[in-house]
């Protein structure tokens, strides 16, 4: 019984830890907090892959988002931004009241989701990887089997899909002759 | 195992994620920011596959997410790229200044 109620704290507190660092990540001003707050999101739905019994995301999580792309982020952010945006308000096409609307537009889509996820009827198939079984042999064991057996032609396509994106990132960057 | 975590609140926890991203990506200004907000809404739709993946005894959730993990690294290098051609051409990362395809 306790250790049911420890996963569950775990759940309540990352899951507000993921709310309140994302909030904080689109509000602040300077974009060098906003991807430090990124940062603490990433970590915290880290935890919460833990916690649903996906190891090897959880890992995979940290090591490419939070360690890759916001690094990368990070110094993009460093090269690139000298400005906060907050000198040139007049001459912008959209005003702030515009955007505001159309935000209040989406958060209604927000009740809607939140009405399919409290009410939804699940119909799908109980499938062949029950959480013992999978613990048994290794989460990241079955997800290389799967990934190197049953999935190997997305994977080689993935695998195709960041050599063009290396080779584009190379070309867009480079200095105009 | 330890009885789970209930699917609907992993369901709840990710569209409030996934709408802070999407007001994110209309209210802010700043390109980087907004590829961030999109970043997060990567990851709230990752939670859905996972927990879902989790509550119907799959391990396709977490393949899945490996996939879009893979995307969206690849959208981070050429995404990066782009704003570091568009702040050589204009001059700053303003989404509002980069308009010229007359959006």
């Amino acid at each position: 019984m306790g250790a049911i109620g420890f996963k569950f704290v775990v759940f309540i507190v990352a899951a507000l830890l993921v709310i309140v660092s994302s909030l904080l990540m689109t509000t602040r001003k300077n974009p060098i907090h906003s991807a430090l707050w990124m940062i603490v999101t990433f970590f915290a739905m880290a935890v919460i892959y833990l916690l649903l019994n996906a190891q090897f995301i959880a890992v995979a999580q940290i090591m490419v988002y939070a360690g890759a792309i916001m690094m990368l982020i990070l110094f993009v952010i460093m090269m690139v931004s000298l400005d906060n945006g907050a000198q040139e308000q007049k001459r912008f096409p959209m005003a702030m009241g515009t955007r505001l609307s159309w935000a209040l537009v989406v958060v209604v889509l927000l009740v809607e989701l939140m009405f399919a996820a409290l009410f939804y009827q699940a119909t799908a198939k109980v499938g062949s990887y029950p959480a013992e079984a999978v613990a048994s042999l290794g989460n990241a064991k079955t997800m290389g089997m799967l990934l190197y057996g049953k999935y190997i032609f997305p994977f080689e396509i993935a695998s195709i899909l960041l050599l063009v994106g290396i080779i584009g990132a190379v070309v867009l960057s480079r200095k105009n002759k | 195992m330890l009885q789970e975590i209930p699917t609907s609140y992993c369901y709840l926890l990710s569209a409030i994620v996934f709408i802070i991203g999407a007001v994110g990506a209309i209210t802010r200004k700043n390109a980087i920011v907004i590829f961030m907000s999109i970043e997060l809404m990567l990851n709230s739709v990752n939670l859905v596959f996972i927990s879902s993946g989790n509550a119907f005894a799959s391990m396709d959730g977490s393949i899945f997410v490996f996939f879009v993990m893979t995307v969206a690294a690849v959208e981070a290098a050429v995404g990066l790229a782009i704003f570091v051609m568009l702040f050589r051409m204009k001059g700053t990362v303003n989404a509002d200044e980069a308009s010229l395809m007359k959006g």
